[in-house]
């Protein structure tokens, strides 16, 4: 339905714009696991639908006008990489974007890399999608969930403390976040314990054992990298259960609208989070992105949003630059691509195909009942990078 | 340490009760009805959305909650019956477990009625009011709530059994479980009384969602995430037993808790993390009940079956003179790449690979009557066997051959266990293997990659072009489904048949019926292998989901659709079933809910499945004068 009324708007536009836009749409592909991660994907939707919006009212691709192709994967790797066949072959896409889940989101760029086509792949954190499992057709936007962790170490180096708990799902995303953490920190406070480590599976966490179990092995502090329903579990479990009284939480993703916002006044205040405190950021950059996300949606963005509408732009300035639908152009256009992102500038890395594009990091706090980040700053992709020389070790070319 | 466990025996009966509560709905249900119900943690699910709805409009309190829940349970209730009424009634008579996709149907079309009705975002529940701290036992909090919920879920079953045991409606449903045929025998009005315990077993599942609620935020993954653990909890305990299920419930409960307070625990310098094992610690519980007990903790063997004539009709020989169909389809799929385009030739090679999937599985469900909730694991076990291979080095001739092997050893192993048991045990041990081989695929990183899988799992040149590995899957898969297909009229087949019909009579003429089963397993283990080999070089990644449930209930969907007691039927369900989810997916964004509707309505219009019931039609016609 929504892209019958994408189509609609289209043919409207083709009437109403100038000549120039008459020409032939340039069509991109687009695969996301919709119906698995509905909370954070309809946002998602919503700010490339956006972008695409504002690409074709300001002239398009150099005058042709942009066309995304949506399909779901189911979140299963193998239907992913089916529906960009059919997008590569049978739609005629110059480029495919999209993608949330690790294992679906490697996939896809193992495809990109066996048909020479390009993949920017917006939201999947796994760091080997641009390190182990990098190649040269394959681009991600998202802060990685190396970088994520590298942002929340330098608020945990600061409060040295020495007893550690560390509480993950178990898979790609809570594993590797995780093994970055203690590496991290082993390198900047020697002499740093993790004396507990809770790996539930996802969305399946015994919350009130996992929080005993913490609890028992007396942490100063605790890591968290658990999200949505888990996250809510061991929010209200731990509260009931007095954890969190005199010990610092740290938690990846815990400021994003997505998972912080259930939570209304449970939410956990002095938490330190990575997320996106969209109701305060005053730059002009983002406070046109949420005028026209307003306007058009009647609701506010989520991260999700910010990520959909920023992959997208990624998407127009790479074909706009490239000036031409061969995949070796767009490659090389999107090698060292800068543009304006509602985060701020953005620059796609030449060395891993990296975006720049950072997170907020700062406290939870409670306002109007309702749980927000304060004390917030931006800390830019690049500052959480390793060194050249580590990432060519790990970067396979 | 001793007040830690103590703890965390208490979190795990909290959780039992639960737990308990849901699966007593589905014990009762599959009791009287032998429906095996998929939708129930929907309606689990349901039941924690309409509490939260009832709260936020009568605005909190004491009455929002409480009264949230008995609205809720009454609610689902309702529901139920509307679904027994209109949907499972008319195919009580359908193959057993044809249910099990209609039901799954039910579970498509609800998760896109909560995504449409609710929203995407995931809806923290109110707290129980006046239990909302702690209470201090050994020096260590537990919630007041998790207390009360200790109590409440016995309670609940006790009133459940009052019903049973001191009313005439329960006495008729006791009889019911025990002996079906009996009891209609006797007048017993078994229509009404299917629709009441349908009813009552959604009630309690719609009750267990909205008292899940303090302790979980209403969401769309509660569906999923709790029947497995029903179904585990149901056959531990014994189908049909009451307290079978609370005791299962205890069990899997307070060992998962035990598994998370233990944590970390350090054997001869290697660290072996308890707290993962939660992964699979049910059905590892599950496989070793199972193994001891075939028909779980309480229960007992089911009635004997009575009618022992063959109450499948003997598969016919094919004649040849028939077999002109076939001749034309064989040719249409040579010439398919002359006419269709790329994606359609990758398509059609996805469809030929599991056509080859639900062949084997057909195999054994039909000519075996044994049913395989776990037939991915060979699927998967046979990907990954071609992929390890081929990432150590290993040519594409070489690869596949070691995923068939592989595939077919695992199934060497698992069908010496499995054809000790029969029925929904069976079906169910087959689940258990199938997630322990999942969990073991999602944690060995160091060989399967773990959670990601492996990545760059490509065919050789030679076959690189999609038309090249098309052609090569068609015969691989062609000679493979042949040899099925010959197999089912060779001695084989009609032993397998002869053993599933009336297993006294094979084993009074000498047949030994387990070895038979067990072939018959190693051949479709086998051949389900090769169809993962297949999968895994065409798509060139692969990760745990290939070994997953719902890959387990594609397969079951495919035989069911396509009739399970004919030769082609699976193939036939393999092609709707794929180009319909292929259309749907593409056409609405609400493809569940199509999906969804699709299946019910395809299980209610062809019960036999499709060629089963089309076959029905022509012989009821040719039957006219």
């Amino acid at each position: 339905m929504r892209l019958g009324r994408l189509a609609v708007a289209f043919a409207m536009m083709a009437v109403a714009a100038a000549p120039a836009l008459a020409q032939a749409p340039i069509k991109v592909g687009e695969i996301n696991s919709y119906k698995v991660i509905p909370a954070f994907l309809e946002p998602y939707r919503k700010g490339w639908e956006l972008a695409v919006e504002q690409i074709n009212k300001s002239g398009g691709i150099n005058g042709r006008p942009l066309e995304v192709i949506s399909r779901d994967d189911n979140g299963a790797p193998g239907d992913a990489v089916r529906a960009a066949e059919e997008l590569v072959s049978r739609e005629g896409v110059v480029l495919l974007t999209g993608g949330f889940l690790s294992h679906v989101g490697l996939a896809v760029a193992d495809f990109a890399k066996q048909r020479k086509m390009p993949f920017i792949a917006s939201e999947p954190l796994t760091d080997k999608i641009v390190w182990e499992n990098g190649n040269r057709y394959t681009f991600r936007l998202r802060a990685s969930t190396y970088m994520q962790t590298s942002m929340l170490v330098e608020e945990a180096v600061k409060l040295n403390k020495r007893r550690w708990a560390l509480v993950y799902p178990n898979y790609e995303y809570g594993q590797s976040a995780v093994a970055s953490f203690k590496q991290l920190m082993s390198a900047r406070q020697p002499g740093v314990e993790f004396v507990v480590e809770q790996a539930p599976p996802l969305n399946r966490i015994d919350a009130g054992s996992v929080a005993q179990a913490v609890a028992d092995a007396k942490p100063d502090a605790i890591f968290n990298v658990t999200f949505g329903a888990d996250l809510q579990k061991f929010v209200r479990e731990g509260t009931t259960r007095g954890l969190f009284n005199d010990r610092v939480v740290l938690s990846v993703l815990g400021g994003e609208p997505e998972y912080l916002d259930p939570l209304r006044d449970e939410a956990p205040v002095g938490w330190i989070v990575t997320g996106y405190p969209w109701y305060a950021i005053d730059t002009p950059e983002h406070k046109a992105f949420l005028e026209a996300y307003r306007a058009k949606f009647n609701d506010y963005p989520r991260l999700g949003s910010v990520v959909g509408y920023s992959a997208m732009i990624s998407v127009g300035e790479a074909l706009r630059k490239a000036k031409s639908t061969d995949p070796e152009a767009i490659v090389a256009a999107a090698k060292g691509l800068e543009h304006m992102s509602p985060f701020g500038p953005i620059k796609y890395r030449e060395i891993d195909h990296q975006s720049t594009m950072g997170a907020y990091v700062g406290r939870i706090g409670i306002r109007d009942g309702k749980g927000v980040m304060v004390d917030w700053r931006y800390e830019p992709g690049e500052r959480h990078l390793p060194s050249d020389d580590v990432v060519k070790k790990l970067r396979p070319e | 340490m001793i007040a830690s466990f103590l703890i965390q025996t208490l979190n795990g009966l909290a959780s039992a009760s639960l737990l308990f509560l849901v699966a007593l709905g589905l014990t009762l249900i599959f009791g009287v009805t032998r429906v095996v119900n998929f939708a129930h943690g929907s309606f689990f699910m349901l039941g924690a959305y309409l509490a939260v709805s009832f709260y936020g409009y009568v605005g909190g309190g004491v009455l929002g909650f409480w009264g949230g829940a008995v609205f809720a349970g009454l609610a689902v209730g309702v529901l139920g019956a509307l679904i027994e009424l209109t949907i499972l009634r008319r195919i009580y008579r359908a193959p057993e477990l044809l249910q099990l996709i209609t039901t799954f149907g039910v579970v498509l079309l609800l998760k896109d009625v909560v995504l449409f009705t609710w929203g995407p975002e995931d809806i923290l529940g109110p707290r129980a009011p006046g239990l909302t701290g702690a209470v201090w036992i050994f020096g260590k909090p537990i919630p007041q709530y998790d207390l009360l919920l200790l109590v409440l879920g016995p309670l609940v079953g006790l009133l459940v059994w009052l019903l049973l045991t001191r009313t005439d409606w329960g006495t008729r449903v006791r009889a019911a479980t025990e002996d079906r045929d009996m009891a209609a025998a006797l007048g017993i009005n078994q229509a009404l009384m299917f629709t009441g315990v349908f009813a009552l077993g959604a009630l309690l599942a719609g009750l267990a969602g909205a008292l899940a609620l303090p302790r979980e935020p209403a969401n769309h993954n509660m569906d999923l995430t709790i029947i497995a653990d029903v179904f585990v909890v149901t056959v531990v305990g014994g189908l049909g037993s009451l307290p079978g299920a609370y005791v299962a419930a205890v069990i899997i409960s307070v060992v998962k808790a035990w598994c998370i307070g233990i944590g970390d625990v350090r054997v001869f310098g290697t660290v072996f993390s308890f707290s993962k094992l939660t992964l699979v610690a049910e059905f590892i519980v599950m496989a070793i009940v199972l193994i001891i007990r075939p028909w779980g903790l309480f229960g007992t063997p089911p009635a004997p079956q009575r009618v022992t004539a063959a109450s499948i009709l003997p598969m016919p020989v094919p004649d040849l003179k028939r077999l002109w169909p076939l001749g034309l389809v064989i040719l249409a799929l040579l010439a398919l790449p002359l006419i269709a385009d790329r994606f359609t030739v990758v398509l059609a090679t996805d469809i030929i690979i599991f056509a080859l999937f639900a062949a084997s599985l057909g195999l054994i469900m039909g000519a075996g009557g044994m049913a395989s909730f776990g037939h991915a694991a060979y699927f998967g076990a046979g990907a990954y066997a071609a992929a390890v291979a081929a990432k150590a080095g290993a040519p594409f001739l070489v690869a596949v051959p070691a995923g068939v092997t592989f595939a077919g050893a695992l199934a060497v192993l698992f069908g010496w266990f499995c054809v000790r048991l029969t029925g929904v045990s069976l079906a169910m041990l087959t689940l258990a293997f199938a997630q322990i081989t999942w969990a073991i695929a999602f944690q060995w990183d160091s060989v399967t990659g773990g959670s990601n899988g492996l990545v760059g799992v490509w065919p050789p040149e030679l076959l690189s072009d999609k038309t090249a590995y098309y052609f090569a899957t068609l015969l691989l898969v062609g000679g493979a489904i042949l040899l099925i297909w010959r197999s089912v009229h060779a001695p084989l087949g009609y032993l397998l048949r002869a053993s599933r019909d009336s297993r006294i009579r094979a084993e009074a003429v000498g047949v030994d019926v387990r070895i038979i089963q067990w072939r018959a397993i190693i051949v479709a283990g086998a051949a389900a292998g090769l169809a993962g080999a297949l999968y895994v070089f065409s798509k060139g990644s692969l990760s745990p989901d290939s070994l997953s449930i719902p890959r387990s209930v594609d397969a079951l969907a495919m035989v069911l659709i396509g009739g399970v007691q004919t030769l082609v039927g699976p193939v036939v369900g393999a092609v709707v079933f794929m180009t319909l989810q292929d259309w749907v997916v593409r056409a609405t964004p609400y493809w569940h809910a199509v999906l969804g509707i699709t299946l019910i309505l395809i299980t209610i219009i062809f019960p036999q499945g499709i060629v089963g019931t089309l076959r029905q039609w022509r012989q009821r016609r040719e039957a006219e004068p």
